[in-house]
């Protein structure tokens, strides 16, 4: 089978002002070209891609289009969707599946998994500091403007102890490969992370297609996520429970992420209730049932902050429970994950992340953040607004890859409505450089070709901080393409940690 | 289990068995229409073969809203792909899929893909192909996926609450079905008194044992001409006959005794007495009330009975202070697609 190994021509890459005045930058510089994570620059197979490169040559491209298909096929029949919003036309989709592993070494996973670990501790250890003492706004460290005046930051949580002092029990860290073993932190999901369905249903699917595969690689097992997810749920009930009743809380079958809300909960054996299914009485949270209420103790809830109590928070909301908000107050409910989290992984609390791990753990960070300059600052302002066909732009709080200017596939006129945007609240944006994205061969209409990919393993907290050995990678399918969203055309693969 | 995954369950089983009758009832509208029959007279166009969905269903308001005549055309599109009607095949399959949908984590994956793929098909389809591959072979489609999911959910599913509610859903379903199938004779099968035991009168009442697929039991039972009398013993009365009421009686009340346990609720006792009439009654008794009095009378049993269900399991409204009991109120009426009173 041959393999298309087009060069992208993807606009200008990561060229960097080495006049720039960002120490950061300057510390970080970037790789020019794309590093394909499967071949080396002769084209030959990189070490821990040989048993899987052997497997794919020997098999003709009829085979690999014909399981593309089953894998397809399945993935509709079995219901796995995701919704995009402001699309009318499609109420659920099937999210694109490549069929095409990508494979992390032993050794480099490691690191990875160690330093999201740190990385999850030193924020969660940043939320209890925001909420009780204050102590980094103390030592001047992170201003406390940022924190303070962040409408992410939830007074109401104020001095509320939380079981084992855990904020965060399921993060996303979103992560991308620029070189051999060089991984950056592009951002945290700290709120309700998404997509560990479809690592799960991604393994799951290859396991179907290709048996065979599996003995011949040695891939870590990554299907006890939910057992571990569970465990650390039923380990943060309300003091004085012995058998807690945990439930996933899900805003409806409308939701985007539904089928997500539906899997864990099915995993993991524990109820999936909506808001109505739930109430409060004498100081407790119960959910309807048959046989009458029923008390709950833990709610994974995928509901956000916003909408979690009209009567704490959003008045309209219908998805929430009244009265939600006391009986957690109270102690007498855990929330996963707690509530004010955003405020943690918010884009410009980002960039003061290392300096967290530093000040909580006494700690060097084990991965790096993408050097990123923030808008609000006027030289940060200045530099970016002279390079925008060069940089990535974001909102700071936005999410899913809605509102962001991609410079060098913008074109001018995009790049002008962006720059008008951004010069009406500057504080609002953030812009990093083009990164080198690395690629991995991926299977598209021309056969197989590199597209551009990222990683995000979910670091699971509650009894103790850990990681399964997998994570989900999104890849961006249109050729050149660096946006990796589901709601942007892009797919996801199924992500191999090798056993080492 | 949670009161609203026990309503989805419910209604998921009762759509999917709506969908199955549906097809049957249509399947042998079709058959009898190809039937030479008396030219109507003039205020008898219900007795139109094609007229007799709408009695059945009761929906003929809502289709007289969107036509103005009984036509083959009208009624297969009404019925079958009509997605503004909620009673409609399509209409049954989506709103089943919709309620798998926000179980999917109570039933097995493999109900769920079957539902989901069953779906999936029925939106591609379209008349033109059922027209092409022939209506019969649509409907014994149709039946077939019903059978299909049962089987699967049979075979798969953990004898736990939730697959009681599934049987629930299906046996109040079917029930109240074979009710109004019934209830058609008194209708529009009636002939005038010098047809019966003519040719017509028995392909009419063979056509409406097979639409319950009970025409081989009779036979097998009867080994005989086939008389009102002993159609109505065999639908009604014998619990041998799967799609009987006593049959579905039988399973209704053995799922509410194990569903309410020890608690004594009203669903049960009810139930009970359905149970009771059915188990201890005599074909006699029902012609002397009168056919159709017989079935009305237990239509609106069937009717309370689903009430008292909601009340007791699906939408239970708590007293409790803080706890609004609307929210879960409001969804149920939204859940509970056409099911219309006789007109």
């Amino acid at each position: 089978m041959t393999i298309t190994r087009s060069p992208t021509t993807f606009g200008t890459g990561a060229t960097l002002n080495q006049s720039s005045t960002n120490d950061a930058l300057r510390h970080h510089p970037v790789s020019l070209t794309w590093f394909n994570e499967m071949y080396d620059d002769g084209a030959a197979p990189r070490e821990h891609y040989a048993a899987y490169a052997e497997w794919l040559a020997s098999k003709p491209l009829e085979f690999m289009l014909q399981k593309q298909k089953e894998a397809d096929a399945l993935y509709a029949r079995h219901g796995i969707t995701f919704a995009v919003y402001g699309d009318e036309t499609g109420v659920e989709r099937s999210i694109p599946f490549d069929i095409i592993p990508r494979i992390l070494r032993p050794g480099a996973w490691k690191k990875l998994s160690d330093g999201c670990c740190q990385r999850v501790r030193a924020l969660n250890a940043f939320l209890k500091d925001i909420y009780h003492g204050q102590e980094i706004i103390k030592a001047g460290i992170i201003p406390a403007q940022q924190v303070l005046g962040n409408n992410l930051f939830r007074p109401e949580m104020r001095g509320i102890a939380v079981p084992n002092d855990v904020y965060i029990h399921v993060a996303g860290i979103d992560l991308i490969k620029v070189g051999h073993d060089t991984f950056y932190v592009l951002e945290d999901n700290l709120r309700t992370p998404s997509g560990v369905s479809y690592m799960l249903e991604n393994r799951n699917m290859m396991m179907r297609l290709f048996p065979d595969l599996f003995a011949r690689v040695a891939v870590a097992p990554i299907d006890h996520y939910a057992n571990v997810l569970l465990d650390n749920l039923r380990a943060v009930a309300p003091s004085g429970i012995s058998n807690p009743t945990v439930v996933v809380l899900t805003p409806g079958s409308y939701n985007s992420a539904y089928f997500e809300h539906a899997f864990l909960a099915q995993q993991m054996g524990v109820e999936l209730v909506e808001g109505p299914d739930l109430f409060v009485a004498d100081n407790m949270v119960h959910m309807r049932t048959t046989h009458g209420p029923q008390r709950v103790d833990v709610i994974y809830r995928r509901v956000d902050d916003d909408f979690l109590d009209p009567l704490a928070f959003r008045r309209d909301s219908m998805l929430g429970v009244p009265g939600l908000f006391a009986v957690y107050r109270a102690g007498r409910v855990t929330l996963a994950n707690a509530i004010g989290t955003g405020v943690a992984d918010d884009k410009s609390t980002y960039i003061y992340v290392p300096d967290m791990v530093r000040f909580y753990l006494g700690e060097e960070p084990i991965l790096q953040n993408v050097p990123t300059y923030r808008l609000g600052e006027r030289d940060d302002l200045k530099y970016v607004l002279a390079h925008l066909p060069e940089l990535v732009v974001k909102e700071v709080q936005g999410s899913g890859g809605y509102g962001m200017l991609v410079g060098p596939a913008a074109s001018k006129i995009d790049i002008e409505t962006y720059r008008a945007r951004i010069l009406g609240h500057p504080a609002s944006f953030i812009a990093q450089p083009t990164l080198a994205l690395s690629t991995c061969p991926t299977f598209v209409d021309s056969g197989i070709a590199p597209r551009h990919v990222d990683l995000r393993p979910y670091v699971l907290s509650g009894k103790s901080v850990t990681l399964v050995p997998g994570a989900l990678t999104r890849v961006a399918l249109r050729e050149g393409s660096l946006v990796v969203n589901s709601s942007q055309g892009g797919g996801t693969k199924d992500t191999w940690v090798l056993e080492g | 289990m949670l009161a609203r995954a026990a309503n989805n369950l419910y209604w998921m089983s009762r759509h999917i068995e709506r969908a199955e009758n549906t097809a049957r009832m249509l399947d042998v509208t079709y058959r009898m229409s190809l039937l030479p029959y008396r030219v109507l007279e003039a205020g008898q166009e219900w007795a139109d073969p094609w007229a007799l969905p709408l009695v059945i269903t009761g929906r003929a308001t809502a289709y007289y809203e969107r036509y103005q005549q009984v036509t083959p055309d009208n009624m297969l599109y009404f019925l079958v792909f009509d997605a503004t009607n909620p009673s409609s095949i399509y209409s049954c399959i989506q709103s089943a899929r919709e309620n798998a949908r926000s179980v999917r984590g109570v039933i097995t994956s493999e109900m769920y893909e079957d539902l989901n793929d069953l779906w999936l098909q029925m939106r591609k389809t379209d008349y033109s192909q059922i027209e092409s591959k022939g209506v019969s072979e649509f409907f014994y489609w149709v039946k077939l996926q019903s059978h299909q999911f049962r089987g699967v959910t049979f075979g798969t599913m953990l004898r736990d609450e939730g697959y009681q509610f599934i049987r629930l859903g299906t046996f109040m379903e079917r029930a109240d079905n074979t009710a109004r199938i019934l209830d058609v004779k008194y209708h529009t099968l009636l002939p005038s008194v010098s047809e019966v035991g003519g040719a017509v009168d028995y392909y009419q009442w063979s056509a409406l044992l097979r639409s319950v697929s009970a025409f081989d039991s009779y036979r097998k039972v009867y080994r005989d001409a086939i008389t009102p009398m002993k159609v109505a013993e065999l639908l009604i009365l014998r619990d041998d006959v799967p799609r009987s009421l006593h049959a579905c009686m039988n399973e209704i009340y053995e799922i509410l005794r194990l569903l309410c346990d020890r608690s004594q609720l009203e669903a049960e006792r009810l139930a009970g007495e359905l149970h009771a009439r059915l188990h201890y009654g005599r074909t006699q008794q029902i012609f002397d009330l009168g056919l159709h009095e017989y079935l009305m009378e237990f239509l609106e049993g069937i009717s309370l009975l689903g009430d008292e269900i909601n009340k007791d399991f699906l939408v239970p409204a708590y007293t409790s202070n803080t706890a609004p009991a609307d929210a879960a109120t409001q969804r149920q009426s939204s859940s509970q697609l056409g099911l219309q009173p006789l007109e």
